[in-house]
């Protein structure tokens, strides 16, 4: 679907966007920031689906089922530790929560 | 091949699950709207992972919601109950799934590749193979990371030649991985797979030597590379929104790893080739330091903190592991009935990952108004009349300032030494992670109050009520 420079424009662009999002976080969302950092690349099972999809044989669907098992739980996993990391932020000015 | 209605309508669910992926992580990097952003984030995922199933020329649709089924169980089961203190260890967990997933997409591709199925140029054959290699070396440096976290694996393996040996290992894979590059289409699937054994031995044994009070800098390194490996094999399946996420994952990682081995004073590459943190507990020999130590009991330091007028807390890993938090949350609401200004002050590498003693105050009710950087709150101590560290070593030792011997030499600490009186809860006489004897221990103005972290804050806190 994307091919040659324009994927490395996209790589070069997706990486300033990387930087500049997290240069700007105080030190208290550092590990929320990490784990939710964690949880965007559970996109991985996007691809594992794509991968496991295209398997023929029984090796490359027995390769193809493992990697989506571990990709959603990258996915799932991820989510759900980063918004109970998240939840737990609130203000003593009452706002939030 | 691809129907145009159906290309257009998978890009631009990826496209905008891209944005929202961007748009997430921007909205978590500010407290108030960080609760937003994981939820922006989701709503990205799951509308990727739906519009996938329309995918062209995939099959296996059992097997694929099958596999989602056994996956998606036990890490919403686990990520919900794990307690707190055991987050750093998931996220280790969770991220080497992530590595692991890319790796066999790229092993389903190269195999199929040498089957004859489809042909990869060798420019992706290359991403591949370099995307595996990230990829396995994240999965197999988490799996010993969630180990030694968890207390699985008490030491840290270190021999003679070890980095040499590594070294050879790295280079034998990267060989290996270049060969599969070259043969292409006539690769073995034992070839193949003799580099992904190598690739996950290496990840294994460039993690064993690294010690528990650099696990952060790691975990926050191996997400960077999971990130930047699902961006590799987004090249290869030709998917923008697996190279967009992946990269902004791999960018930021990278970020927040030097981040993290900046506060630390340490380049990374002395974090992850010296065994620096391993060796904790060896090197103590505190011959040379002047003065003793003088314990207090909890009652007298609670009539202390109750009549200062400024207390500022300066929480460490023991407190994690002691699950204070609560307890001393309790005694800053004691405290701050009697109006005593409380304050925390949180060292970026306090705990085992950056931000780690924010989460566990947080979970206790601790506002994050209340909680200060290392910058913010380190000119205060001077005005500050009771300093209370709590199972924090490392991070006030002034050795850090005056030692240039000291292997902590640099690291920039709180200065809980320059506060009135300093009150140090501490299980024994043990040192720091570093092995760094403590010389804030030993000043005239320091109390030492032994005892398990909860069961003393609990004690200051009946103090402070009973006067």
């Amino acid at each position: 679907m994307i091919e040659g420079f324009i994927a490395l424009y996209i790589f070069m662009l997706a990486a300033f966007v990387g930087y500049e999002v997290i240069s700007r976080v105080p030190v208290i969302l550092h590990t929320p920031l990490m784990s939710g950092s964690n949880f965007v690349h559970g996109i991985v099972l996007v691809g594992a689906m794509v991968a496991l999809g295209h398997a023929d044989t029984s090796l490359t669907k027995t390769i193809g089922f493992i990697g989506v098992v571990l990709a959603t739980g990258n996915a799932v996993g991820g989510y759900f530790v980063t918004e109970r990391m998240l939840e737990m932020f609130k203000s003593s000015k009452g706002g939030a929560k | 091949m691809i129907d145009n209605w159906q290309s257009l309508l998978i890009n631009s669910f990826y496209f905008l699950a891209a944005a929202l992926f961007i748009l997430g992580l921007k909205k978590m990097s500010s407290p108030v709207t960080a609760r937003g952003g994981i939820v922006w984030a989701g709503v990205g995922m799951v509308l990727a992972t739906l519009i996938t199933f329309l995918y062209p020329d995939i099959s296996n649709f059992g097997l694929i919601i099958l596999a989602i089924m056994i996956g998606a169980l036990p890490a919403w089961w686990f990520a919900k109950k794990v307690a707190m203190t055991d987050m750093p260890q998931m996220i280790a967990m969770y991220n080497g799934m992530g590595g692991g997933a890319a790796a066999t997409i790229a092993a389903v591709e190269l195999i199929r590749a040498a089957g004859g199925e489809h042909g990869l140029s060798p420019t992706v054959q290359t991403l591949a193979v370099l995307g595996a290699l990230i990829g396995s070396v994240s999965f197999s440096g988490s799996i010993v990371a969630f180990a030694k976290l968890q207390g699985l694996m008490k030491s840290s393996l270190i021999f003679t030649n070890q980095q040499f040996l590594n070294l050879l290992l790295f280079v034998i894979t990267l060989a290996l991985g270049a060969v599969v590059i070259f043969q292409g289409a006539s690769a073995s699937t034992t070839l193949i797979f003799s580099f992904f054994a190598l690739a996950l031995v290496f990840g294994v044994l460039m993690t064993l030597p690294i010690g528990g009070a650099d696990m952060p800098v790691v975990i926050s390194l191996y997400n960077a590379l999971t990130g930047l490996a699902v961006a590799f094999e987004g090249f290869v399946l030709g998917n923008a929104a697996m190279i967009i996420a992946g990269t902004v994952v791999g960018a930021a990682g990278t970020l927040l790893t030097q981040l993290m081995a900046k506060a630390m004073n340490r380049p990374l590459s002395n974090v992850l080739f010296s065994g620096f943190g391993a060796k904790g507990g060896q090197e103590a020999t505190g011959e040379d330091v002047q003065g003793s130590l003088k314990p207090i009991d909890a009652t007298d330091a609670a009539i202390m903190m109750a009549y200062a007028e400024q207390v500022i807390i300066v929480p460490g890993y023991g407190l994690a592991v002691a699950q204070a938090q609560h307890k001393i949350w309790e005694l800053t609401k004691g405290l701050t009935e009697r109006g005593v200004r409380v304050k925390f002050a949180i060292h970026p590498v306090a705990g085992r990952m950056p931000g780690h003693m924010n989460v566990l105050l947080a979970e206790a009710g601790v506002p994050y108004d209340m909680i200060y950087d290392i910058e913010e709150i380190n000119a205060e101590f001077e005005q500050t009349d009771v300093a209370l560290v709590i199972g924090a070593n490392d991070v006030v030792n002034p050795v850090a300032r005056t030692d240039p011997s000291s292997p902590i030499y640099g690291m920039p600490i709180l200065n809980a030494d320059k506060a009135k009186n300093i009150v140090v809860i501490k299980r024994g006489r043990g040192t720091g992670f570093s092995g760094v004897e403590n010389y804030l221990f030993y000043a005239d103005n320091t109390r030492m109050l032994y005892g398990d972290g909860q069961k003393m804050a609990a004690e200051l806190l009946q103090g402070v009520k009973a006067l």
